[in-house]
């Protein structure tokens, strides 16, 4: 799916600028930190750098636009292997200029009714008439991460080229211009240090946030992460608890290899002491960023790279923040439940709609929690279906999906018409040749055949 | 002041740093369109230091390398061809195409793997170098690792320990000045990386390490002295990156002037322009430099020519069983 590249903001604060040039065209091969493009505000001017890799497959908004809404699509990233034409289906009648940024819309005025998407906020997290406002991932964590930090000055971001940078994936846009150095920190490359430093500004009274360039690189210190940080509580006899949340990419990216790509959700998941989030949408991305950072205990925060550059729909509400530990019913259903998490929600969602062509009506459950898991909604959806299909891109052994099969077993067992079954990825290091790593992670074919399999139609 | 090097030998290290510039251009160039895919992180610019510390090894002598490892396994006499077909991810490859360029492992030249991770290589060199006091083997082994590796752990563990063992590794830092996108020396306190390792023991001495008859004669002392059963010594090689972190990264958030600076102090330029003065036509180096670019075209074709892994490869090698499809004398 074409990538949409928005109009950035120079400052969490800036709602508009000029576009004033482009320095690239359509067709042009995209490689990240390219600079695209410059745009202006009355104060500055700042040169726009791709993120995304891939070849520009549109211009949205022609040079010297003037008054170009923050998070307006500017251009259409094309992926290896799309073309232009398809470039405007993710989001028909989309076209420069045609339809307000949601930014600019007027107060008040209702919102283009919206197709049930499937990345939407529950019903029950979002009043009914909300405004919604188009974002990626990316930009949600980092509003998440800015509101907080001018909530609570006692919440800091520290990471490897998380300020002067902005962030390895550019997650932390514009934080260091609006907050300072002394609340977004580069580390030095260390990542047991600024682990361990993070949890002792915890103790100290602060709210840290601690950004790991990916999980992979939070196994340097998963010690100070599990023995300090999840321990001490207990250990302290309650007298010390630990406010900080550990975030970055988790899961497989692309072609990277093995030790770049690995889904560490059960490692976390597996420990008390420990809350373990895992997004798919943007809104929720959002939401529970915000209520990690508020949340007392550590909280493992996974994210996933491949869906920073994803757009969903976010609620334009001031506080928006939703609570840690409750799933939500990404696409009802009513023959066989999909539990699934990050990125795999995709998956699973792309699944359910080729089961429907087959008459099959899954319900795919997005965890979003892993720690505390919300059993309830996973056993009220076997209730009704009797079928159950895990899905995550870690390995089999002792993961997310085998935990969840043994609670079925304990919870559900009498409502369960087939075995539950597992999708997971393979029981191997992440190869790096393309053919080995797609039979490698969990395909859609294969939660599509899962499903079949527990509901007898395979 | 010019160190004095043999005609040959420098010629060598010509040929050498020229294999490494165009397979970091080939790998480049590959990436930019999309031929290859990332991460790539290139060492263009820093050909001078493997070239003359890997000259200086015997065949039974190890090294490890880091994420942006190609010249050290080049340099080491590396199979050009297999590597290009890794970076494709085919079958052939140095690690039949399931490590990719931040994983290359070749044991037949002592090849203990580039790593992913930084400062991960460190105490993988001084368990290989335990290993081979515990046997009794003459190896040294060479540690190859970039000043961001410096504020990290293991180079602390990593060196307490050789010196407290005395164990024969070179530790060699390439001091490229950035740490991925952060220039080092806004993260790194104190007086320096020499200095870091004469206070753990591990006596230290630098080199301009875009001088490759420099790097060679320094490296040949202290692989001597290290062979000769002194203990650890540490290399300090200053240099400079000329890509940025990977081949996705432009490096936008460098001054210019900084980069272009840095490009006109070139280890192969400076290198040529001593075999002139040694009596070496310009023809005889540009001649080198196309069997170079010949070499790097037939390995790109061959590797964009070559399967695929076999889908059972996925299944491969998990566990040693036994019968590991790569096994190879050590």
């Amino acid at each position: 799916m074409p990538i949409e590249i928005l109009m950035p903001a120079l400052s969490p604060t800036m709602t508009e600028g000029k576009l004033a040039k482009w320095n690239v065209k359509k067709g042009d091969a995209i490689s990240a930190g390219m600079v695209l493009a410059e745009i202006e505000t009355d104060k500055a001017t700042m040169e726009v750098e791709a993120v995304d890799e891939g070849v520009l497959g549109e211009i949205l908004v022609p040079a010297g636009t003037e008054n170009v809404a923050v998070n307006t699509p500017i251009a259409l990233l094309l992926e290896e292997g799309e073309d232009a034409s398809a470039a405007r289906s993710p989001k028909p009648g989309r076209t420069a200029g045609a339809a307000p940024p949601a930014a600019a819309r007027p107060q008040g005025a209702a919102p283009a009714p919206a197709a049930p998407a499937a990345g939407a906020p529950a019903e029950s997290e979002v009043p009914p008439g909300t405004a919604m406002r188009t974002m990626t991932v990316r930009e949600a964590l980092r509003d998440a991460m800015a509101e907080e930090m001018r909530r609570d000055p006692s919440v800091f971001l520290m990471g490897e080229e998380v300020a002067e940078y902005q962030g390895a994936y550019k997650v932390s846009q514009g934080l260091l211009d609006e907050f300072g150095a002394s609340r977004v920190i580069d580390t030095p490359i260390t990542e047991q240090g600024f682990a361990g430093l993070g949890v002792g500004a915890a103790f100290g009274g602060l709210r840290p946030i601690v950004e790991f360039m990916t999980m992979n690189f939070a196994m340097q210190a998963i010690d100070q992460i599990i023995n300090s940080a999840a321990k001490t509580l207990y250990m302290s006899g309650g007298q010390m608890g630990c406010p900080i949340v550990f975030r970055g990419p988790n899961g497989a990216a692309a072609r990277v290899a093995a030790q770049h790509s690995q889904c560490y959700a059960s490692w976390y998941a597996h420990c008390p002491g420990l809350k373990v989030v895992a997004p798919y949408s943007a809104a929720d991305a959002k939401g529970l960023l915000k209520a990690a950072i508020r949340d007392p205990n550590p909280v493992i925060f996974l994210e996933n790279e491949i869906l920073y550059g994803r757009s969903f729909e976010v609620p334009e509400i001031d506080d928006f923040v939703l609570p840690i530990g409750k799933a939500r019913i990404a696409r009802p259903g009513r023959d066989v439940t999909i539990v699934a998490f990050s990125i795999m929600v995709g998956h699973a969602l792309a699944a359910a709609e080729e089961l429907a062509k087959e008459g099959i009506e899954a319900e795919v459950i997005d965890l979003r929690s892993l720690r505390p898991l919300d059993l309830d909604t996973i056993v009220a959806s076997v209730q009704r279906t009797n079928r159950l299909v895990s899905v995550e891109e870690g390995w089999p052994a002792c993961g997310i999906g085998s935990e969840i099969a043994a609670l079925m077993m304990e919870h559900a067992f009498d409502h369960l018409d087939a075995p539950v079954l597992r999708v997971t990825g393979k029981d191997v290091p992440m190869p790096y040749a393309a053919n080995l790593e797609k039979l490698a992670l969990p395909q859609v074919a294969d939660v599509v055949a899962a499903a079949k399999t527990v509901c007898y139609r395979a | 002041m010019a160190t004095q090097i043999g005609r040959e030998r420098l010629l060598a290290h010509f040929r050498t740093m020229a294999r490494i510039r165009a397979f970091e251009e080939t790998a480049e160039r590959l990436y930019n369109e999309k031929r290859i895919p990332g991460f790539v992180h290139l060492s263009s610019g820093q050909e001078a230091i493997p070239a003359g510390v890997c000259a200086n090894l015997a065949a039974e002598d190890r090294l490890t390398s880091t994420h942006r490892g190609h010249g050290h396994t080049i340099a080491r006499g590396g199979d050009i061809q297999a590597m290009m077909l890794e970076l494709f991810g085919r079958q052939g490859g140095s690690c039949g195409g399931k490590g990719g360029s931040m994983h290359i492992a070749d044991m037949r030249i002592g090849m203990l793997g580039a790593n992913g991770v930084v400062a991960a290589g460190l105490p993988i060199a001084v368990g290989a170098a335990h290993a081979a006091k515990l046997a009794g083997e003459p190896r040294v082994v060479a540690c190859f690792f970039g000043d961001g590796a410096v504020n990290r752990g293991p180079f602390l563990e990593s060196l307490n320990w050789a010196a407290v063992h005395r164990l024969p590794v070179l530790f060699v830092c390439e001091d490229n000045r950035w740490s991925a996108t952060t220039p080092t020396r806004l993260t790194t306190a104190g007086p320096g990386i020499a200095a870091r390792a004469e206070a753990l023991g591990v006596p230290a001495c630098a080199v301009d390490g875009n001088d490759v008859a420099a790097v060679d004669h320094l490296a040949g002392e202290l692989v001597a002295s290290v062979r000769a059963g002194s203990g650890p010594r540490l290399l300090l090689a200053a240099t400079y990156r000329w890509s940025g972190h990977t081949s996705a990264d432009a490096g936008a958030y460098r001054d210019p002037a900084e980069v272009a600076r840095a490009k006109t102090d070139d280890p192969l330029r400076r290198a040529a322009q001593v075999l002139g003065g040694l009596g070496v036509a310009a023809a005889e180096l540009a001649a080198i430099e196309n069997d170079v670019a010949a070499e790097l075209a037939r390995a790109v074709e061959m590797a964009e020519r070559a399967p695929f892994p076999d889908p059972a490869a996925l299944y491969t090698d998990v566990q040693d069983i036994g019968a590991p499809t790569a096994r190879v004398p050590a």
